[in-house]
C-alpha cells in the first residue's frame, strides 16, 4: 500500500519531465526517438527503481538516522556535567564523528552522484576514475556536514562559514587543472539529493532541538549549503593530486634508469 | 542475457555502495550508543528496507543508462543539428522549471521556510499567508532553476568559461546576503541544494554533455558539465532577491 503511494508520488514527479521531453521531441524536433522501446523500458525502470529506493529509505535509513541523531545528542548520552557548568563544544564529539561517517557513506550511495560519475568517466576517457571521484565528493560532503553540526553547536552565523568556503573555492579554482573545474562545480550540487537531504535535516533538527539556546526552526537550516560547497574543494583537490602523481611518475622512472 | 548480466553486475555495485551506510549505522548502534532498538523501529522493517534500497538503486541505474541518458543526449544532438537556439532555450527553461516545481524535497523545504519567516515576523502568522508564501517560494525557485539551465546552455553555445560566471554568482550572493532579511538567508542557501533531484541530474548532465559533444569546437569535459552548478547557485540569488523585494 505504502509502495503504491510512493510509486504514485514518483510518477507525479516524472510526468512533467517526460511530458516536456516527449513534447519537444515530437512537436518541435518532429523525429522519432531512437530505440523507443528500450527508452520506455528505461523510464519504467527508473520509476520502479526510484520508488523501491524511496520505500527502503523510509523504512530503514530515515528512522535509523533520526534515532541516532536523537540518541547521540540526548543529555543522557553526553559526558556528565558538573553542577552549573556550561557544555563545551567538544562534548559533542560523537555527533561530529557520526556526521562525518554518515555524510560520507550516504554520499557514496547517492544515485545522482553515481549518474554524474558514470558520465565523467565516459567523457574523460579514463583519466577520471568514477569511484575516486565519488570518494572525493563524499569526503568533501562529510567535512561540510561536520562543519555544519559544529556551527549549530557553536551558534556561529552561517554567512561567515559560507564566505570562508567561497574563498577556498576561488583559491582552488585558480590552482586547479582547467578541465576539472566544471565537473567540480557540478559535484557540489549533486551531492545533496535523495538520501542525504533527509538525513542531514534529521541531524540538524535533532541537534538544534537538544542544544539550549538553539531553535530547530532557525538553526536547522544551513547544513545543505555547506555540504554543497566542500565537495567542490575536494574534487579540485583530487584533480590536483592526480595531476601531481602523473607528473611524478615519469620522473621516478627517469631517476631509476639513471641509477643503473 | 546481456541485460541479466549487467543487472547482476549492477546489483553487486549497489551492494558495495550501500555497505558503508550499513556499517556506519551498525557501528554506532552496537558500539557507541549500545542501546536496544526502541519499539518504534522494527528490525524486520530495517532489513526489508535495506533490500528495497539495493533493488531500487540497481533498477534506477539500469533505467538511467537505458532511458534517461540516451534521451537527453539524443535531444541535445537533435537540437544542435536543427540549429534553433530559441527552441533549445525554451526547452532548457521548461526542463529546469518542470523538474523542480513538483520536487518533493522543495515542497518540504518551502513549507518549513514559511514557518521560519512567519516566526521571524516577516509575514503574518496564519496558515493562508504561509501557504501563499510557500507556493510563491516554490515558483521562485523553479523559475530560478529554469533560468539557470537556460543560462548554462547559453554558456555552452558561446563557450564562456564557467568559473568566472560561478564566482560572479558567488559575489552576487554575498552582496545580497548583506542586505537581505536574515531569516531568509539560511533558506536561500539551502534552496540551492534541494533543487537538483535524482531524475533532473542525469537528464541535465546528458543534455550538457550531448550539446558540447555535438557542437564543433566544444570540449565535453570543459563545456559539457556545469549546468548543475548554475542550478545550485541561481536559486540562492533568486530567493535572496525575493526576500529583499517580494515580502
Amino acid at each position: 500500500m505504502q509502495f503504491l503511494n510512493i510509486l504514485f508520488d514518483t510518477l507525479l514527479d516524472i510526468i512533467p519531465i517526460a511530458a516536456i521531453i516527449f513534447g519537444f521531441q515530437y512537436l518541435v524536433i518532429r523525429k522519432k526517438v531512437k530505440r523507443l522501446p528500450q527508452v520506455l523500458i528505461g523510464f519504467v525502470l527508473v520509476l520502479i527503481g526510484l520508488s523501491f529506493f524511496l520505500l527502503g529509505l523510509e523504512q530503514a535509513l530515515f528512522p535509523m538516522g533520526n534515532l541516532m541523531a536523537e540518541q547521540l545528542s540526548s543529555e543522557s548520552f553526553l559526558p556528565s556535567l558538573a553542577e552549573g557548568a556550561q557544555r563545551h563544544w567538544s562534548d559533542y564529539y560523537w555527533i561530529y564523528i557520526f556526521a562525518f561517517a554518515i555524510g560520507a557513506s550516504t554520499t557514496i550511495a547517492e544515485p545522482s552522484l553515481i549518474a554524474v560519475s558514470i558520465k565523467a568517466g565516459e567523457i574523460s576517457g579514463g583519466t577520471i576514475n568514477p569511484f575516486m571521484l565519488r570518494i572525493s565528493v563524499a569526503l568533501g560532503m562529510a567535512f561540510g556536514i561536520t562543519l555544519g553540526t559544529w556551527r549549530i553547536v557553536m551558534g556561529l552565523p552561517l554567512q561567515w562559514l559560507v564566505l570562508g568556503a567561497y574563498i577556498l573555492v576561488i583559491i582552488q579554482t585558480l590552482r586547479s587543472p582547467k578541465s576539472i573545474i566544471p565537473l567540480a562545480f557540478d559535484s557540489g550540487g549533486v551531492t545533496t539529493s535523495t538520501i542525504t537531504v533527509p538525513i542531514i535535516a534529521a541531524l540538524g533538527l535533532g541537534l538544534a532541538s537538544s542544544i539550549p539556546g538553539r531553535s530547530p526552526v532557525m538553526d536547522g537550516f544551513g547544513m545543505i549549503a555547506l555540504a554543497c560547497l566542500f565537495p567542490i574543494i575536494t574534487v579540485m583537490g583530487y584533480a590536483q593530486l592526480a595531476e601531481w602523481l602523473e607528473k611524478r611518475k615519469p620522473k621516478n622512472k627517469a631517476a631509476v634508469s639513471s641509477d643503473r | 542475457m546481456d541485460f541479466a548480466f549487467s543487472l547482476i553486475r549492477q546489483m553487486r555495485d549497489s551492494l558495495r555502495d550501500l555497505a558503508p551506510v550499513v556499517l556506519v549505522i551498525g557501528f554506532f548502534q552496537l558500539v557507541v550508543v549500545q542501546q536496544p532498538l526502541p519499539p518504534s523501529v522494527d528490525l524486520l522493517d530495517l532489513i526489508t528496507g535495506l533490500i528495497f534500497v539495493v533493488i531500487g538503486l540497481t533498477l534506477f541505474i539500469q533505467g538511467l543508462q537505458l532511458g534517461l541518458f540516451p534521451v537527453g543526449e539524443g535531444l541535445a544532438e537533435a537540437f544542435a543539428r536543427k540549429g534553433s537556439v530559441f527552441w533549445l532555450l525554451l526547452f532548457s527553461f521548461a526542463l529546469g522549471f518542470g523538474s523542480t516545481v513538483a520536487e518533493p524535497a522543495l515542497i518540504a523545504v518551502a513549507a518549513k521556510a514559511s514557518e521560519v519567516v512567519a516566526e521571524g515576523g516577516l509575514i503574518a502568522n496564519t496558515p493562508e499567508v504561509q501557504d501563499a508564501f510557500a507556493f510563491k517560494l516554490r515558483m521562485v525557485v523553479a523559475a530560478s532553476v529554469g533560468t539557470a539551465v537556460m543560462l548554462g546552455v547559453i554558456r555552452i553555445l558561446k563557450g564562456w568559461p564557467l568559473h568566472f560566471m560561478i564566482i560572479g554568482g558567488y559575489v552576487i550572493v554575498l552582496l545580497l546576503t548583506l542586505v537581505a532579511p536574515s531569516e531568509i538567508v539560511g533558506i536561500a542557501y539551502d534552496s540551492g541544494g534541494v533543487t537538483t533531484s535524482t531524475i533532473t541530474v542525469p537528464l541535465v548532465t546528458a543534455l550538457g554533455v550531448g550539446l558540447a559533444t555535438a557542437i564543433k569546437g566544444r570540449n565535453p569535459m570543459l563545456d559539457g558539465f556545469g549546468l548543475i552548478a548554475f542550478a545550485s547557485v541561481m536559486p540562492i540569488i533568486f530567493v535572496l532577491a525575493y526576500g529583499l523585494l517580494g515580502i
